[in-house]
């Protein structure tokens, strides 16, 4: 029976399985991390949130879910019809081909790619043809001031956290996500963002890298407060304008499944993956499958704490000015990062560790 | 045939018909994504030869960068679809000898390269052979190709401060936002007190 899942076909039916496994777990996740979403929004501003579908408001979710997949499809006169439809779909595919090399526990990844961190940054920066797409198939003015708006906005902070993550690797001197999570292995103290084992000169710049990387994700995934696409005081809705139904349940989803996979990112790239932040050293001579179940709620932990920042962050603070987010793209993270970039370099190539 | 030949067959294909697509689609935004989708193919037919690394440099910088500008651009232009397509016919002759000439040149290299191998005299450089190979390209790159490699840079930058210095203007009369200035005012230096006397209120 063992030999029959190395062949092609078994192979094939392996990763299938694997794949539809992490896509269903996920939507249930999304549709109570949505929940959570609210709920935190309605807290800070003293208020319920959804409490009505199901204990606590549960299964608010899932009926609107049924309520957007039962509405009707409307699609105006003048758009473009295939890539009208094309778009959501498109945010959606590119918001699920980022968790396939998302390492959730040991050895618990379907694709460990030897540039697993470089397919990240390719993946999220596909997230912006959704946007464009949909704006321009419109045929709107506000659609497509949104779509421009977030083209510019995405291509900008893509640099910065490009350079964020050319840190991260100098300091493991490896693209391999498994690897830069092992890296991170023994307590709290050997994660990255206070310097990956406790060097107190690089915590004086990993940990500001750790900030800017996940204001730079905010900024990647359209979240307040750098909302500007979808600025509903100046744009309606943004590039969401025209769509209704279905496919603007697939523009929510694949923004969703974005910012989860954000969170994910920060929580492997800086706060350890799946290793706990107190010494791990009880884990010996435990099966490998109890001390994979133990990095994966660790790891779901740590997603859902970015998670709570995100929300947070969307309670809290208030929407950015264009130019503002310009410039805090191009003239603070750019050249801040790129000192970073050069200060880790020399640290790797004349610090003690050399 | 096995999963590595379908893959190649598959992905092919698409670059083929998307590369047609992106010559013969009326629409140029449509040209523009059937150009990403030939790109992102590419990017597929790289990892098939084992050169991740470079597939997905193709997609973080053409896709993901060069394409969004591309689309942006042709967004924003007004094309009257009619006018474009007026001197077809005329332009037929120039564009089939440029395209012949390309063909010519490729077949030639494709035939030299298979025959003798790519770097056939100069040696191959010395590279670990069970490195990835995103450390292979550094090796060769930061050692043997260094001077080449940096001067690559300077072209770039040169171009890019062109570039800049040639669309940078400075309007008189623009009010520019200090943000240094906003953050360093006070109530000492941003209001001031006035006892104003009735019926008659404040004038400058």
């Amino acid at each position: 029976m063992l030999e029959f899942w190395t062949t092609p076909l078994g192979w094939t039916l392996l990763t299938v399985g694997q794949i539809l496994l992490i896509t269903v777990v996920l939507l249930i996740c999304v549709a109570f991390l949505l929940l959570m979403d609210r709920k935190v929004w309605a807290g800070v501003q003293l208020r319920k949130g959804p409490n009505v579908v199901g204990p606590f408001g549960l299964l608010q979710s899932f009926a609107d879910l049924l309520k957007f997949v039962l509405k009707e499809l409307i699609i105006p006169a003048g758009a473009d019809k295939f890539v009208f439809l094309l778009a959501p779909i498109i945010t959606v595919i590119v918001a699920c081909i980022g968790w396939s090399v998302v390492p959730f526990a040991p050895g618990w990844v379907i694709a460990n790619l030897n540039v697993g961190i470089l397919y990240l940054l390719a993946v999220s920066s596909l997230g912006v043809y959704g946007i464009i797409m949909g704006g321009w198939a419109s045929n709107s003015k506000y659609p497509f001031l949104g779509a421009l708006r977030s083209a510019a906005q995405m291509v900008s902070y893509e640099v910065s956290i490009g350079f964020i993550i050319i840190t991260v690797i100098l300091l493991t001197g490896s693209m391999n996500l498994s690897t830069i999570v092992d890296h991170q292995a023994g307590s709290i103290l050997n994660w990255h963002f206070i310097g990956g084992g406790a060097n107190l000169p690089t915590v004086v710049v990993m940990f500001p890298m750790m900030v800017m990387f996940f204001i730079s994700a905010l900024a990647e995934t359209n979240r307040p407060p750098f909302d500007l696409p979808e600025a509903e005081s100046e744009l309606v809705a943004g590039y969401q304008v025209e769509y209704s139904s279905t496919p603007y349940l697939l523009f929510m989803l694949g923004e969703y499944m974005n910012i989860v996979l954000m969170c994910a990112m920060i929580s492997v790239l800086f706060f350890g993956g799946w290793h706990a932040p107190w010494p791990e050293g009880y884990l010996e001579g435990l099966p490998p499958t109890l001390v994979s179940f133990h990095g994966l709620i660790i790891f779901s932990v740590k997603i859902v704490f970015w998670f709570f920042m995100f929300a947070m962050v969307k309670a809290i603070v208030p929407r950015y000015r264009y130019d503002q987010l310009m410039r805090l793209g191009w003239k603070v993270f750019l050249p801040t990062s790129l000192v970073a970039v050069a200060l880790i370099a020399a640290w790797r190539v004349f610090g003690p560790g050399a | 045939m096995n999963l590595q030949a379908i893959a190649f067959y598959v992905l092919s294909v698409i670059t083929v018909v998307s590369a047609l697509g992106v010559v013969s689609a009326r629409n140029p935004v449509h040209s523009v994504l059937y150009l990403i989708l030939s790109f992102f193919t590419a990017a597929g037919l790289f990892v098939l030869l084992g050169a991740e690394f470079l597939a997905m440099l193709l997609i973080v910088v053409y896709v993901g960068a060069v394409a969004v500008l591309f689309l942006f651009v042709v967004m924003m232009l007004d094309v009257d679809f009619g006018s474009l397509r007026e001197g077809f016919v005329r332009y037929l002759p120039i564009g089939g000898v440029v395209a012949a000439v390309l063909v010519v040149e490729m077949v030639l290299v494709a035939t030299a390269v298979g025959e003798q191998g790519a770097a056939k005299g100069s040696g191959a450089p010395d590279i670990l052979l069970d490195a990835p190979n995103t450390e292979q390209i550094g090796r060769v790159l930061y050692t043997d190709y260094i001077y080449f490699f940096q001067a690559a840079g300077m072209v770039l930058l040169v171009a890019m401060i062109g570039a800049i210095v040639l669309t940078l203007r400075h309007r008189p009369g623009v009010k520019r936002q200090s943000v240094m200035d906003q953050v360093a005012r006070t109530p000492a230096k941003g209001m001031r007190i006035v006892q104003v006397k009735t019926g008659e209120g404040i004038s400058e």
